[in-house]
């Protein structure tokens, strides 16, 4: 890349940050041994380093360093804590509770369990993209092993109520996983005051690098055990075979340290700039922020511009601009974000759509050019877009015959 | 995914974006695609009715870079082209010309579509026989 890119694209994923690399180096050449290598030093400075990477993990979590399992990333994590889940407890019940709003990899996840006997209610969420606690708590019955919320949206960054979530599930006695990889570093996570029991998150989602992620599994008050889907030498408590990524683990370990640290100051600033940047775009006319503004990320913000295409839009300024669009013009059945139709959007805003997300990287510059970019571009869409046209004559698009193909 | 280089040009610079007045006799307008499919055209013909040429053309497009592109292109080969000789483009060779991959080929499908009903659209107000659709997609 030669020309300097503004990246608003810090859910897809963050930069490493130079610190973290900088932690990582050592453990390529000079430190090479493996973890599980119990005889010689080399194998003992590298657990002493994976050692000390999980309790910088852990102390970002407020939990103890033995429930926190290493795995190759939340997907990982997320396939871990639903099918390991499912595959102790199914004798205890087979319904699992989740939201229709989750990421692909719960989801997934999810489906699969389902062709193996599971029984699952996916729960609606309302048009701020929260789910109604009523609702979930009615969706409780004997048969319930685990209830799945994702801390916050990758794609709107709105946060679900978890203490109250968790409230719920306790009272019930069920257990709560959430996919916090979109909270983890950037927003405080505390899921034993919260009453998570299983927690996924990774590392390039807050600074760290790409590669490597974690699953909390709370060991006490309840003690949680998860089947391993992966199988070796009983790496992780034996709930997690495969050698150690120690590199990845200590870079994972420093980008916690360093959020711990600096996730106040990081939060408070971005979410000035995100504000700054949300005022500038909905300066322009017919934009609408999706989501609820109150409880969500904050260096998120997604916004649809009516009457203009998502993916169509982003090319007027992607060789400037990093981010991503609710529009997937790429399949034959061209759908919408399925998490914006859930909120409710018609089809229509769900590709008019935008997400911007900010991160630790991010200047005022970035923001300033970036509003006067995407303006801009939205402008140019909106000189070609039929329907900006007939909407700027005053016809009523809902009672236009569109030819649906 | 990467957009040709067709793509990008048409996409940088439309040709014939605009409106012609539907209100004339000789003029044709054709609507097609849907908001919530993330595509729509508006594809508008002028034809000299003496001599049956297609004497301008405009389109609009709410959609993706191919789909723009699309239309683009398909306005720029009608003109100077007797109607039915604009109705015979097959829109595999918009996908030629373009180079658009295989989740791409609607936005040519759609453009073939707005040229038709165009031309439909223009037969119908002057009184002339409609053809049949010569393919269903």
């Amino acid at each position: 890349m030669s020309k300097r890119m503004i990246y608003l694209d810090n859910n897809a994923t963050t930069p490493c940050d130079p610190r973290v690399v900088e932690a990582m180096l050592p453990y390529f050449y000079e430190h090479p041994g493996n973890a599980a290598s119990r005889s010689h030093p080399f194998g003992w400075v590298a657990e002493e380093a994976v050692d000390y990477a999980r309790e910088q993990v852990a102390s970002l979590i407020q939990v103890e360093p033995k429930e926190i399992i290493f795995t190759s990333g939340a997907t990982e994590s997320d396939n871990l804590a639903l099918k390991g889940v499912y595959e102790m407890y199914k004798r205890k019940g087979n319904h699992i509770i989740t939201v229709r709003t989750e990421h692909k990899a719960v989801l997934d996840s999810c489906d699969h369990l389902e062709k193996q006997g599971a029984e699952i209610t996916y729960l609606n969420v309302q048009h701020d993209g929260r789910i109604d606690l009523a609702e979930l708590e009615a969706a409780i019955k004997p048969s319930t092993i685990l209830v799945s919320v994702m801390w916050a949206n990758n794609e709107t960054g709105v946060i679900q109520p978890m203490k109250e979530i968790g409230d719920i599930c306790a009272k019930h006695g069920v257990l709560l996983f959430s996919d916090a990889t979109q909270a983890v570093g950037k927003i405080p996570v505390d899921p034993k005051a919260t009453g998570v029991h299983i927690m996924a998150f990774t590392a390039h989602k807050m600074y760290g690098p790409k590669g490597v992620g974690a699953l909390y599994v709370s060991r006490k008050n309840p003690r949680v055990k998860v089947t391993a889907q992966m199988d070796g030498g009983g790496h992780e408590r034996g709930m997690r075979s495969g050698t150690l990524n120690v590199p990845g683990i200590v870079g994972f370990g420093k980008a916690a340290e360093l959020a711990r640290k600096e996730m106040a100051q990081d939060a408070e600033r971005l979410s000035k700039l995100r504000d700054r940047l949300q005022e500038g775009l909905m300066a322009l006319e017919e934009t609408v922020i999706n989501g609820n503004v109150d409880h969500r990320m904050p260096h998120v913000t997604n916004i649809s511009f009516k009457h203009v295409e998502g993916e169509g839009l982003m090319m007027t300024f992607n060789q400037t601009i990093a981010l991503s669009s609710g529009s997937a013009c790429t399949s034959a059945s061209l759908e919408p974000s399925y998490v914006l139709v859930s909120m409710g959007l018609g089809d229509d805003l769900a590709h008019s759509s935008l997400r911007l997300s900010l991160g630790r990287f991010s200047t005022d510059q970035d923001v300033d050019e970036a509003i006067s970019l995407i303006s801009a571009g939205v402008n140019h869409m909106r000189e070609l877009s039929p329907i900006w046209e007939m909407y700027k004559e005053g016809v009523d698009l809902s009672k236009i015959e569109w030819s649906e193909h | 995914m990467a957009y040709s280089d067709k793509v990008l040009e048409h996409f940088k610079n439309p040709r014939n974006v605009g409106t012609l007045d539907k209100s004339k006799k000789n003029v044709g307008t054709g609507l097609v695609g849907a908001p919530e499919c993330g595509d729509v055209m508006r594809l508008q013909i002028e034809v000299d009715e003496a001599s049956g040429i297609i004497t301008d053309a405009k389109f609009k497009t709410f959609g993706c870079g191919s789909a723009i592109a699309s239309s683009s292109l398909a306005t720029e080969w009608i003109i100077g082209k007797k109607v039915e000789e604009a109705a015979a483009i097959d829109n595999m060779e918009i996908v030629e010309e373009l180079a658009l991959p295989p989740v791409k080929i609607h936005c040519s499908v759609l453009a073939e579509d707005a040229i038709k009903g165009a031309i439909r659209d223009y037969r119908i107000k002057n009184g002339l026989p409609v053809e049949e659709e010569e393919k269903a997609h």
